[in-house]
């Protein structure tokens, strides 16, 4: 083995050997192996694994080949290894990991108040929601609540977010297919959800908004004309799209009935979000498992019928619609009051007091290095994100770092259907695949 | 008040109210609340059967699992005074859609022998998680089908989140790929 390292690491650090990631050759794995690699970790009935058993496949006539992770098509470093008889995709394995910088070892390095701006690069689409699924787990921790204004912010802001995440998927699903305009219009679009967010946060991405206490800054003056102005663009926009793909045969070609799952199989893979949905599954974190103030505002959860890649298209253009009721709401009933909590333990003293209060200034000082301290306890939070349910998970040993932060994230998770969808589609239906999945990988590696 | 009832309780039925309320079970092991969400503590023996009648209860879905590592925090207040605490945790969050409640298991795993039943007959949405906490933690999961690493290189050494890791100090590993030129 060829590894560079100066020194040795010290401690016992075991040697393992943990086997190759690729994919078997097919005249290798054995029988049931290659059940499951194929049939793709699903647990199949007996009549069910009888019939796949049949399915012969001359051995000599298949091929392996990799697909990516260069490949434009699989949204960043997402590796697929597929086996294929002639066009048609037999078995699939995603080899992820290209990506990943250790963001759960980094988090237990960081204070509490720098946890955020680490999460928020995990789901560089939809970073918000990271932040806030970290900051509720915080909260929970330290059992505080906060203020009803940062609630709302809260969610208009992942509303917000969730619109522009929504949006890059029209414009990424609508490149991988080939429809090149639309990828131009979802761009121009989202470009405008993230002008706001920018106006509101200072960054266009990594926003470091929410924090556990609150949010980083109240809402800048003028921010109802800012999200006035998008929400009376964007209806005639997504009209726009309704008429260039939904009425248009090719792209409903492409995407009927391509990738079907049902609702069990997502249970039982673990699957989330609108793939979930797609399937008429009813669950959605945000009606069903209640969090910041979602029991008090009007919305509908959008469920497919066929479970293919249309319906995964189709959902999460209503959830744009769905967004932008919940925004209006959160216009009409955002409260007056702090953005934060009062909490001398968890906020900083406000930047006029640390020019004329030297415990003020100690007090800022000691927040900013130290950090605050997190009693001891472990904490689950969930939250609906646009790819389904983004959870944090926190151990605290009593220190101002979390213990164990973990992060669960629904793209990862969701990625392990992709052997499933695939089988048996064509190779070009892959892609149409990969996109309706929607994977951020910086989410998947971590 | 502890003492008379002891004297009255001599060879007669402890009345109803003295008595310690019958601890809260759910699935035949003690309910523990940490923060207002439920936790279970199965012991390694008891977790293929638990998950079995869970499945059967309605908990569908394993949305998250992973592992944690208490080494150098060994004395965590959160255990039940039954539960031998041991080095390594791996933490299960399953979830039941129709009561919509969620539950969390915590089993503990000792260092000298880190294994522990797979999940993946029952829950295959499993496997990318187990092959996530091997990676990081060295917790062999028996009945993977593809127990490999899933995150890190393939011949990378050492377990990146067990606490002994160095983190910062060791050189970032590289498979030996030669040089252009």
């Amino acid at each position: 083995m060829t590894t560079t390292h100066d020194a040795p690491p010290s401690g016992p650090v075991e040697r393992t050997d943990e086997g190759a990631q690729e994919l078997t050759s097919a005249d290798v794995a054995a029988g049931a192996a290659r059940l499951i690699e194929r049939g793709c970790v699903l647990r199949m009935s007996e009549s069910e694994a009888a019939v796949a058993s049949e399915e012969q496949v001359p051995d000599d006539e298949t091929m392996i080949i990799n697909m990516g992770p260069q490949h434009p098509s699989t949204h960043g470093v997402l590796r697929l290894m597929l086996e294929l008889h002639g066009e048609t995709v037999l078995r699939c394995k995603p080899i992820i990991g290209y990506l990943h910088t250790g963001m759960e070892r980094t988090g237990e390095e960081l204070t509490y108040l720098q946890g955020p701006t680490n999460v928020t690069r995990m789901d560089y689409a939809s970073p918000l929601f990271t932040e806030l699924a970290f900051s509720l787990t915080v909260e929970r921790l330290l059992d505080i609540e906060v203020p009803e204004r940062a609630v709302w912010i809260r969610m208009l802001m992942t509303e917000m977010n969730r619109i522009s995440s929504h949006l890059l998927f029209m414009a990424t699903n609508g490149m991988d297919l080939g429809a090149v305009s639309m990828m131009l219009y979802g761009w121009r679009e989202r470009e405008e959800a993230l002008r706001f967010l920018q106006e509101v946060t200072g960054l266009r991405m990594n926003h470091n908004y929410i924090r556990p206490g609150g949010v980083a800054a109240d809402l800048p003056d003028g921010w109802r004309d800012g999200v006035l102005r998008l929400l009376d663009m964007l209806p005639e926009r997504l009209q726009e799209y309704d008429t260039l793909l939904n009425q248009q045969p090719i792209w409903r070609e492409r995407l009927q009935g391509i990738g079907t799952i049902t609702a069990e199989e997502c249970l039982a893979l673990g699957v989330t979000g609108p793939i979930l949905r797609a399937t008429g599954y009813d669950w959605d974190l945000r009606r069903d498992m209640p969090y910041l103030a979602f029991d008090q505002v009007d919305f509908d959860v959008v469920v497919g019928s066929y479970g293919d890649c249309f319906d995964r298209y189709a959902i999460r253009l209503a959830e744009i619609h769905e967004s932008m009721r919940i925004v209006r709401q959160c216009l009409e009933k955002m409260p007056k009051g702090d953005y934060r909590i009062q909490d001398k333990k968890v906020t900083p003293p406000p930047r006029a007091r640390i020019d004329e209060s030297m415990e003020a200034l100690i007090h800022h000082f000691k927040i900013f290095t130290e950090g605050f301290k997190v009693p001891e306890g472990e904490a689950y939070c969930a939250i609906e994100s646009p790819r389904g349910e983004l959870g944090c998970y926190i151990v605290s040993d009593g220190t101002s770092k979390p213990y164990r932060m973990h992060i669960r994230g629904p793209s990862f998770v969701n990625i392990q259907s992709l052997p499933h969808l695939m089988h048996g589609g064509l190779v070009a239906d892959g892609v149409a695949i990969i996109s309706s999945v929607d994977p951020i990988l910086g989410e998947v590696d971590r | 008040m502890a003492d008379d009832a002891a004297d009255i309780g001599a060879g007669e039925v402890e009345p109803e109210a003295l008595r310690e309320p019958a601890p809260e079970t759910l699935f035949g092991l003690p309910v523990t609340r940490s923060h207002g969400q439920v936790v279970l503590f199965p012991s390694r023996e008891e977790y293929p059967a638990l998950l079995a009648t869970l499945h059967e209860a309605g908990y569908h879905q394993v949305v998250d699992l992973t592992g944690v590592d208490y080494l150098v925090h060994p004395g965590r207040a959160s255990l039940p005074t039954d539960v031998t605490a041991e080095r390594f945790e791996v933490v299960v969050g399953l979830i039941n859609h129709r009561e919509r409640s969620r539950l969390r298991l915590r089993i503990q795993v000792p260092a000298s022998d880190p294994r522990l039943a797979s999940a993946f007959e029952l829950y295959p949405g499993t496997e990318a998680m187990e092959r996530e906490t091997f990676d990081m933690f060295g917790i062999v999961f028996d009945g993977h089908p593809d127990l490999t690493r899933i995150l890190m290189p393939e011949d990378w050494i050492g377990h990146p989140l067990r606490k002994d890791y160095d983190s910062g100090r060791i050189p970032v590993q590289f498979k030996g790929a030669p040089a252009n030129r």
